[in-house]
């Protein structure tokens, strides 16, 4: 389970945190300029997954694929890792083993001191959020620069990524003008808007002199293969390349689940990810990472590190919610979740929004610590639809809500409301009384115009909708006068 | 009531039996297990005689062809009649449309534009999509024309949305839109508690759309008013 250090408040400008979600969910459904930005892109995914999976042939049978190389990586994942860590140390690298955020952060640490980093450059990892990596390198007076432009932005403004490919997603143009007008010309420019173009060549140059002057880059892992001891990375900015093969040392941090077999494997769930994601066949760029720099490669890192961070992982694997590590973040559930799309990430108050991150932030910070997420969904399951290795994630949520249940992580009045309402479910003559009763009484309440505005109890329902009231006697009422009526003809 | 006539015409003896309540969905996904064992056992009990069980909505269905049987796993009692049960349970259109029973009277009539808003548990549990479609199409004068987003969540999500108010009014005021984008007069569906979120949002709204349960439109019912409005 991570530190406190890695719970919630994270930044300076946001705190945020998982146990106020419905406060941050009614602040984001409130911020227009928040909704103008969600709007755009809610659209633009999935529109994009759709015509990617389209034009392949049978996706479901490569879903399926998928779904059975994480399984098999799952189920054999000891050996695997095993095998990872001969063939990176074969190659010239080292592995490091962390249990937790905390130890993981030393680790890395102590790599960047040892090197003495004044300047680390990061390619996009949602681990190293996982872990709060930039503050303690921060803390301990090294200059950490993200060098993907989502995460270069929401840098800047001081938030944490609020999607898990697209960072800063939630920004407007607008509002990146002003940052780039604040930070690069010290508001010269009066925030005006600019075109799109003109911030990413401006980001580029700003970004070109903190690649050349780093001593440690830092990157994540989007597979890591066991055959060979590559680490995958995927991007669309070919900034990975840059932060890997430009400082003298590259420090790759990786989940112990996103081990996979062989390359043949990684190429599969490649084909997957890029679909699921962006509807690209393939991102950019693709890189296979084997070890430091050989004698007769012209360039690359001095030194190579591997950390492999369980962080609860395994703890995962022996559980109900193994299904979930065989997610590979390409975040197709959040671009077509409905409440994701209604709310975006920030109101999730952790590293990881959407569906998977329902799942994943309570079985990481704690039931009692995330109490909101698992019943933030309707269940309407199309997340699990799109999911690239078939993750039953709505049956996932319903486990979380049962674990809640069963620890007694339930509010009072639910709870209460279900015992009522299950013990005169129990009791067919009761059951058809109170619904008698509360039907009488609904057609009273519904007047004339049939339906309520207002309703005792239920003040959720009517704060923007009316209730329909009872239209004649009931169906069990009707139903038995009609038979009898054809009993008699 | 339109739901059994739809059976009677297709030729089948329907009955109701008394001491049948709810499928206990509710306390399955709000993770109350134990009471919806019972609930499903009471369920199983209630329904063991008929050769058919057809449930005018997708979401009980569901819970009971697709749910049961897990709920029950492992109980040696109940775990064989779980399945039984979701054996001979069907969605109302997927069994009607599965009987292909040619319809004997004069076909039902609503002139004019409809669109189907499908709800979720019928669409991504049971597959239920082209079943409805395909009986809307023996309606005389009715034109579907179908919205943007139609296998969209419409915010309902039973308890959901009366812990999280604010969001389920953001997403049913979508669906809204598409709903009234699609220029039809009134919006079917088969599932009862998406229905009433979504009349429910178009009445507060003062939208001019009629809701109603597509075995109304089917039956020859909807020439009164829709969900939500005085009967």
């Amino acid at each position: 389970m991570p530190t406190d250090r890695a719970l919630g408040r994270r930044g300076k400008a946001m705190q945020i945190s998982p146990q106020e979600f419905k406060p941050q969910a009614r602040a984001a459904l409130k911020d227009a300029t928040l909704q103008q930005a969600l709007g755009r892109a809610k659209v633009g995914f999935t529109e994009k997954r759709r015509k990617g999976v389209e034009h392949f042939d049978d996706f479901e049978a490569l879903r399926e694929r998928g779904r059975r190389i994480r399984d098999h990586a799952l189920n054999h994942m000891d050996e695997y890792l095993e095998r990872l860590e001969s063939m990176v140390q074969a190659a010239g690298g080292q592995v490091h083993w962390a249990r937790d955020d905390a130890e993981a952060r030393d680790i890395i640490l102590g790599l960047c001191q040892q090197r003495q980093a004044r300047r680390v450059t990061k390619s996009k990892s949602m681990i190293t959020e996982e872990i709060a990596l930039n503050p303690a390198l921060e803390r301990a007076g090294m200059d950490v620069v993200e060098t993907d432009l989502g995460e270069y932005i929401i840098q800047l403004a001081k938030e944490p990524p609020s999607h898990i490919i697209g960072p800063a997603i939630h920004k407007t143009r607008q509002q990146i003008s002003e940052l780039f007008d604040t930070y690069h010309h010290q508001g010269a420019l009066k925030a005006k808007l600019r075109e799109i173009p003109e911030l990413v060549t401006e980001a580029r140059e700003v970004l070109r002199d903190k690649f050349l002057s780093a001593d440690v880059g830092i990157t994540g892992a989007n597979f890591l293969v066991a055959e060979t001891g590559s680490i995958v990375l995927v991007t669309n900015e070919g900034n990975a390349d840059l932060t890997h093969t430009l400082p003298g040392m590259h420090i790759s941090v990786a989940g112990i689940d996103k081990v996979v077999p062989t390359l043949e494997d990684a190429t599969t769930l490649l084909r997957l990810l890029g679909r699921s994601a962006t509807g690209q066949e393939m991102s950019c760029y693709t890189t296979f990472v084997t070890g430091p720099r050989r004698t007769d490669d012209p360039d690359g890192p001095e030194e190579f590190h591997l950390v492999l961070l369980d962080n609860g992982r395994s703890r995962m694997l022996s559980g109900p919610y193994r299904d979930m590590l065989r997610c590979i973040r390409c975040a197709a559930c959040m671009n077509h979740c409905p409440v994701y799309g209604a709310i975006g990430g920030h109101a999730y108050g952790w590293v990881y929004p959407g569906p998977m991150g329902s799942v994943l932030t309570p079985l990481f910070v704690g039931l009692e610590n995330a109490r909101d997420l698992p019943h933030a969904c309707t269940l309407n399951g199309r997340c699990a639809t799109v999911c690239p290795v078939k993750i039953p994630l709505p049956d996932l949520l319903r486990q979380l809500r049962s674990d809640q249940f069963r620890q007694d992580i339930v509010d009072r009045r639910t709870r209460l409301g279900l015992r009522v309402w299950g013990y005169l479910a129990r009791q067919p003559r009761l059951y058809s009384l109170a619904t008698r009763v509360g039907s009488r009484l609904l057609r009273i309440l519904g007047g004339r115009r049939g339906r309520l505005s207002r309703l005792p109890l239920a003040g959720g329902w009517t704060s923007g909708r009316d209730f329909p009231a009872p239209q004649g006697a009931r169906f069990r009422d009707q139903w038995k006068k009609r038979q009898q009526q054809r009993r008699q003809a | 009531m339109a739901a059994a006539e739809l059976l009677e015409r297709a030729g089948y003896r329907v009955e109701v039996p008394e001491g049948q309540t709810c499928c206990g969905q509710p306390a399955w996904n709000s993770g109350d297990e134990e009471q919806a064992r019972e609930l499903a056992r009471q369920a199983i009990h209630q329904l063991r005689e008929f050769d058919h069980v057809v449930v005018p909505s997708g979401s009980c269905a569901a819970t009971m062809i697709c749910h049961y049987p897990t709920l029950l796993a492992g109980d040696r009692e109940w775990q064989d009649a779980a399945y039984d049960l979701a054996r001979r349970t069907r969605e109302l259109t997927a069994f009607l449309a599965e009987a292909s029973v040619e319809p004997t009277e004069t076909p039902a009539r609503f002139p004019g534009k409809v669109t189907y808003h499908d709800s979720c548990s019928g669409l991504r549990q049971l597959t239920i999509h082209d079943q409805p479609r395909q009986l809307l199409q023996r309606v005389e004068g009715l034109t579907l024309q179908e919205m943007e987003d139609t296998e969209v969540c419409c915010g309902f999500g039973g308890t959901f949305c009366i812990k999280y108010p604010e969001i389920s009014e953001h997403m049913v005021s979508d669906k809204v839109e598409r709903i009234q984008e699609s220029g039809a007069r009134a919006v079917l569906g088969g599932d009862l508690g998406c229905l009433m979120n979504i009349a429910g949002r178009m009445q507060r709204l003062g939208v001019p759309v009629k809701a109603y349960h597509v075995a109304e439109v089917l039956a020859g019912h909807a020439d009164g008013p829709g969900i939500g409005e005085k009967g």
